[in-house]
């Protein structure tokens, strides 16, 4: 009898870590797409007449749009019961620094020949792109911890402190971006609003669970 | 509460013609009309949709032309600044292509402090002008750059005619507003119309062309047609599209973007590596077709032909 229940569990269990990890599956090649169209695009000479210029500005969106999904994940499970989704936040944040990372090589390469003067000169000398790297530096560290292994270490309320640089870091993008456009600022007034938003729900979350709480 | 019941001849709101499309009902049947004959004639529907320039004849070359390759005629047609069609670069090419309407003829005010003021037709304003293709570097302040076979007259050549008097110190230039031909316009974006100025001597310089095409065609709508301005040792936006008005002013004129950001956008804004946009970095820029960046030229590489209108002005001040 007892293992014969024993059984039923780890088939459930193992049903549920198969279903996970095709779920996964599906999610990191659903966020590969756009790194495949630009370099699809790239190769058949789609992204227009400055192909350099729409990489760039691509993967900057993408960097800035997988953190804006990443903030989501914790709303979409407070207001959905959806808990389970919290399994691939990791993933969708690791995207967020993929495609900024591809948007700094991108910059660094291709605008600055990887000369370490001109860089400098250029973070100091243009607010905009002091901007930029410092919301870039400010991911490194949860890059680094996002690991099993960087968790435990740090330890749970730690490391949750830390990856609460993701909304200095999703602020910063927003300005970045904000500060690039000449005229037209609808675009990043978008963003800035989408990010708002998410500020909101947290607040309200918060709030209301302080609530219940003193109740 | 109160409540309005229908009466029996009423139509509901929702079965309303908008405002909108009654107004362009005209319109509507026409184009209903091309699409109906677009189906009969496939060729005519062709024509229909994108207007074809018309080549010129008797184009002469210029010394002033650069034997550097030139951009091709996609790219130029279809990356454009030209924020009355939209603020993206591909937007001018979507929305300029009936640009600009045929059945309202194009007319030219020149005025202001000069003894021959006067409204020209655009067609007879060119026919007295000898045609020549300048091969230009053009440097866009973003930090992008492309060579263009323009065609065109030189702006000296107009001016001249319209004989300006001792006050015309600045020459204003101002593009069409109609929202309607032009959608950009409907949004905010700049102060409409947008207006260029250049001071009377750098209007005066051989260099500076008035051009009404390009690759040996008319100009399309999102290069500024029928008529625009190139002054090839300035950043892009000095040269203004699609102009309707020429003025000789004696005060400086205060261009859109100016207006839009006075901190960042000079009335010179002569191309020079050495003062930095507070966006872009002005040392170097990207030739549309390369990867890498090359280095930008002292007034983008036409110095011999413009370094002494400055000759003594702090060009950090006057940027």
């Amino acid at each position: 009898m007892q293992a014969w229940i024993s059984n039923v569990i780890s088939e459930q269990q193992l049903s549920a870590n198969t279903k996970a990890s095709v779920v996964k599956t599906f999610l990191f090649i659903l966020c590969l797409l756009p790194l495949i169209y630009l370099v699809w695009g790239l190769f058949t000479d789609n992204l227009g007449a400055n192909p350099v210029e729409t990489l760039t500005r691509s993967s900057g969106l993408w960097a800035l749009r997988f953190l804006l999904i990443t903030l989501l994940v914790s709303p979409i499970r407070w207001y959905t019961g959806l808990t389970a989704i919290v399994k691939y936040r990791r993933m969708l944040g690791l995207y967020a620094f993929f495609y900024a990372s591809v948007h700094m090589l991108l910059y660094l390469g291709l605008d600055q020949l990887f000369d370490i003067q001109d860089i400098w000169k250029d973070i100091v000398k243009r607010p905009f792109i002091t901007v930029g790297f410092i919301s870039f530096i400010l991911l490194l560290p949860l890059a680094i911890t996002s690991t099993n292994k960087m968790m435990k270490r740090l330890g749970g309320k730690r490391w949750k402190r830390l990856h609460r640089l993701t909304y200095l870091i999703a602020t910063l993008s927003c300005v970045h971006f904000l500060m690039l456009v000449k005229a037209d600022i609808r675009e990043p007034v978008i963003y800035m609003i989408l990010l708002s938003l998410l500020f909101f729900v947290r607040l309200f979350h918060s709030l209301s669970k302080k609530k219940l709480v003193s109740r | 509460m109160f409540f309005r019941k229908q009466k029996s001849w009423e139509i509901s709101e929702s079965e309303v013609t908008d405002y909108e499309i009654y107004q362009n009902r005209r319109q509507f049947l026409n184009t209903s009309l091309a699409v109906g004959l677009a189906g009969a004639l496939p060729s005519m529907a062709l024509a229909d949709v994108a207007k074809q320039p018309k080549p010129f004849s008797d184009v002469s070359k210029s010394p002033f032309s650069t034997d550097e390759e030139k951009t091709d005629f996609e790219s130029i047609t279809t990356y454009n600044n030209f924020y009355e069609f939209g603020t993206s670069k591909q937007d001018p090419a979507i929305n300029a292509t009936a640009f600009p309407d045929e059945s309202q003829p194009w007319k030219v005010v020149i005025d202001g402090e000069c003894d021959k003021p006067g409204t020209y037709d655009y067609q007879d304003l060119i026919k007295a002008f000898t045609l020549e293709e300048r091969i230009y570097r053009m440097r866009c302040v973003e930090g992008w750059s492309m060579v263009i076979p323009w065609i065109g007259f030189p702006l000296a050549d107009l001016l001249k005619k319209a004989q300006p008097n001792s006050r015309a110190k600045f020459v204003e230039f101002t593009t069409l507003y109609d929202p309607k031909q032009m959608p950009g316009q409907r949004r905010a974006v700049l102060d409409w119309p947008y207006v260029e100025g250049l001071r009377i001597d750098e209007a005066m310089n051989p260099l500076t062309l008035l051009s009404v095409g390009l690759y040996g065609k008319e100009l399309l709508g999102q290069n500024g047609a029928p008529i625009r301005l190139v002054v090839p040792w300035k950043y892009g936006f000095k040269g203004i599209k699609s102009i309707v008005h020429i003025r000789f002013v004696e005060d400086m004129p205060q261009t859109a973007w100016m207006k839009a950001n006075a901190r960042e956008y000079g009335f010179y804004s002569n191309v020079n590596p050495n003062v930095d946009h507070p966006r872009w970095s002005q040392a170097k820029e990207r030739r549309i077709g390369e990867f890498l960046k090359r280095k930008t030229l002292m007034f983008n590489g036409y110095g011999e032909q413009v370094a002494d209108l400055y000759a003594g002005m702090d060009l950090k001040r006057y940027f």
